[in-house]
């Protein structure tokens, strides 16, 4: 089955190749990750084709990416799956002399730990975990995860249905790194969990219904990515979103080429495109995920910059730490310490 | 890629094994019935259940027995016992800090247990409601019968993911019945995000399996049989448990088993309405296949479900050998 969608896919890909010689790029993307006018736009200014495929997870992408051996020019894994492709040696070094408008990323988020000096990856959209509360059912200030287990918020506190993030922030409010591997670490932060559990004090675990349970007021709290923070804030002004003091996740979506990548010349163009401060607003008003590019913020403004869940401060963000990858070998750990705190009564 | 479809040679095999006795199996039934002709027209079933049936089974039998290098293993039936099995060996080799942790995971045991308690609660909470119901739809002097039938029918008609959603627009803490209750000056009550929310949405889903097996059967049932009990003086409850219930005993397990089976297996709603809470032995199987993606584990877990079904299916054969409920047992 894998094999016929690949041949297909395959197929398609070498359709437009066959009906002229024209130059193309593949560019292989999320679901509802882009302004697609900047792909006419592209292809306009260069003309060069975009031949534009998405995924919906970063492990899809990895195993087509796999399986299909330069069918793609550019992909768009999150941080931890850049570090999975380049233990794979799957990627090839970004030519940086080609891509002027790299000058534009952000300083916070250059040279990251799972990449050196982004030799391999471009940061293409970037954002944060955090807690997203109702101004009117929480008292006091939330400014810490601690507030994840006050017991004065019994069944007010949605989960995210979501074992890193979870097992992260939980690590994270506990003083440890969110990628340790120390077993001790690991094992209280799941006594934490459950203890959380059974004080009454989570209302549910999920993922995609919160922000719109968060809307209609069902909860005081909930843990949420930055992004879908934005949309629950936009819709309803009494929410507020909050970095905790002890840190948190940040993530980066970026731009990679993979090594067997039959176009790098015209995958360093559209990079570079992408990476134009023009086209970068596009992008980020189109999706409204934080943007790692200065000069785009620049040009949305303030309307950018006095947004809290957007642009948290140079601090904020150096508190927060990236996911390091996690091999088949140590999950299921992970996987058997959640479902401990799942089955908890 | 951690899992494709490249399969050694005796999993194929196995494949044509198991294809091969169904086949054999068919041509005997034939030779039985001495009627090819007849027999002709359920091919396009036939093949259809071999393609989409037994193939799908054989694989996860396959799936179940092997680890992620497709070598034979009985690991998975041990992490069903154990559900910190593999966590547990990791653990051992760590050194004895980590050993100290070592603890034996009740979690797929408890899933299962939990998932049969509200399978069997679902299923007299729906012969309870449904029985009553059925009677009186299949009762002739009562004119509202057959209207009643079509709205039993008609949510039905809508797929049960959207109907569960809407139970949840319903019970919510700012959903309509707490708004209600607000209004006429009660305080909210919490519906939503316990097992008491997934039990009615499993009951709802679930009952119009329990009415129209009985429904059936009732309807099918003549009526001269009560008048001639009356004749000889059984009064209304007496011609009833003496004659309409034992007649309608083949479409109550029938109910039961149509119930039963879904309810077991449910997903989705333990997800929507009880929050994640709790989850239930089809969520675990989908947390396995899914979220971690571990395709061995899940599949074990899937075909000790499926064994669990057969058990209970053969039992109730028992009860209802002729299969007069619509056969469904």
């Amino acid at each position: 089955m894998k094999k016929l969608i690949c041949i297909l896919l395959l197929l398609a890909l070498m359709l437009p190749v066959c009906a002229s010689a024209q130059e193309v790029v593949n560019v292989f993307n999320w679901e509802d990750y882009i302004d697609e006018t900047v792909l006419e736009q592209f292809e306009q200014e260069t003309g060069i084709h975009v031949n534009y495929m998405r995924f919906t997870t970063n492990e899809d992408m990895m195993v087509q990416v796999e399986a299909n051996p330069g069918a793609f020019d550019i992909c768009f894994p999150s941080e931890y799956m850049v570090e999975r492709m380049l233990n794979k040696g799957l990627l090839a070094e970004i030519d940086y002399s080609v891509i002027p408008n790299a000058q534009y990323i952000l300083d916070a988020l250059r040279n990251p730990d799972y990449d050196a000096n982004n030799a391999h990856s471009v940061p293409y959209m970037w954002g944060t975990v955090g807690i997203l509360y109702n101004t009117e059912m929480v008292v006091g200030t939330v400014d810490s995860w601690d507030i994840l287990w006050n017991e004065n918020l019994k069944n007010d506190v949605f989960m995210m249905d979501s074992i890193r993030d979870s097992m992260g922030i939980t690590l994270k409010y506990l003083g440890y790194s969110m990628n340790t591997r120390d077993i001790i670490a690991l094992e209280t932060a799941k006594q934490k969990l459950i203890e959380q559990k059974q004080k009454g004090i989570v209302k549910a675990y999920q993922v995609d219904e919160t922000k719109d349970k968060m809307v209609a007021g069902e909860a005081a709290l909930a843990v949420m990515w930055s992004g879908d923070a934005q949309y629950a804030i936009d819709l309803n002004p009494k929410l507020a979103y909050c970095i905790p003091k002890e840190g948190s996740n940040v993530w980066v979506d970026c731009m990679v080429v993979p090594k067997n990548a039959k176009n790098y010349d015209n995958a360093m163009k559209f990079i570079d495109f992408l990476c134009r401060p023009d086209i970068a607003q596009k992008n980020c008003e189109a999706i409204w995920y934080s943007s790692p590019n200065s000069g785009a913020i620049e040009l949305m403004g303030t309307a950018y910059t006095d947004n809290y869940v957007m642009n948290p401060t140079d601090e904020e963000i150096a508190r927060c730490e990236y996911f390091h990858d996690i091999d088949e070998t140590f999950m299921p750990i992970y996987t058997a310490l959640w479902q401990e705190v799942k089955n908890a009564k | 890629m951690r899992y494709d479809m490249s399969l050694p040679w005796w999993a194929w095999a196995l494949m044509g094994a198991g294809l091969i006795a169904f086949i054999a199996m068919i041509a005997a039934s034939i030779r039985r019935n001495n009627g090819v002709k007849r027999s002709l027209f359920a091919a396009p079933y036939t093949l259809w259940m071999i393609l989409f049936t037994v193939v799908p089974v054989i694989l996860i039998a396959y799936y179940a027995f092997t680890d992620a290098s497709g070598a034979f293993t009985l690991d998975n039936f041990r992490h069903f016992w154990d559900s910190n099995y593999t966590k547990n060996q990791l653990y051992a080799s760590l050194g004895p800090e980590a050993a100290a942790f070592i603890t034996r995971g009740t979690v797929n045991v408890d899933t299962l247990v939990y998932s049969l308690w509200m399978a069997f609660l679902c299923t007299v909470i729906s012969l309870l409601l449904g029985y009553p119901a059925a009677l009186f739809m299949a009762d002739r002097q009562m004119k509202l019968g057959p209207s009643l039938v079509v709205l039993f029918i008609i949510p039905m008609w809508m797929n049960f993911l959207l109907r569960t959603i809407a139970w949840m627009s319903l019970l919510e803490d700012q959903g309509l019945i707490n708004q209600f209750l607000r209004w006429l000056g009660f305080d909210g009550v919490k519906l939503m995000y316990n097992s008491g929310a997934v039990l009615l949405g499993m009951v709802y889903n679930f009952l119009p399996f329990m009415v129209f097996p009985i429904y059936t059967v009732l309807s099918k049932q003549d009526p001269k049989l009560g008048e001639a009990a009356q004749d000889l003086g059984c009064n209304e409850l007496k011609t009833f448990t003496k004659v309409t219930l034992p007649l309608s005993l083949p479409g109550v397990i029938s109910g039961i088993t149509m119930v039963f089976m879904p309810s077991v297996t449910t997903f989705f709603i333990p997800r929507m309405l009880g929050g994640g809470n709790s989850m239930m032995f089809g969520d675990l199987i989908e947390l396995n296949f899914l979220t971690e993606g571990n395709w061995n584990v899940g599949s074990a877990l899937s075909l000790i479900m499926m064994i669990l079904i057969l058990v209970s299916l053969s039992i109730l054969r028992k009860a209802d050998p002729k299969g007069e409920g619509g056969g469904m047992v």
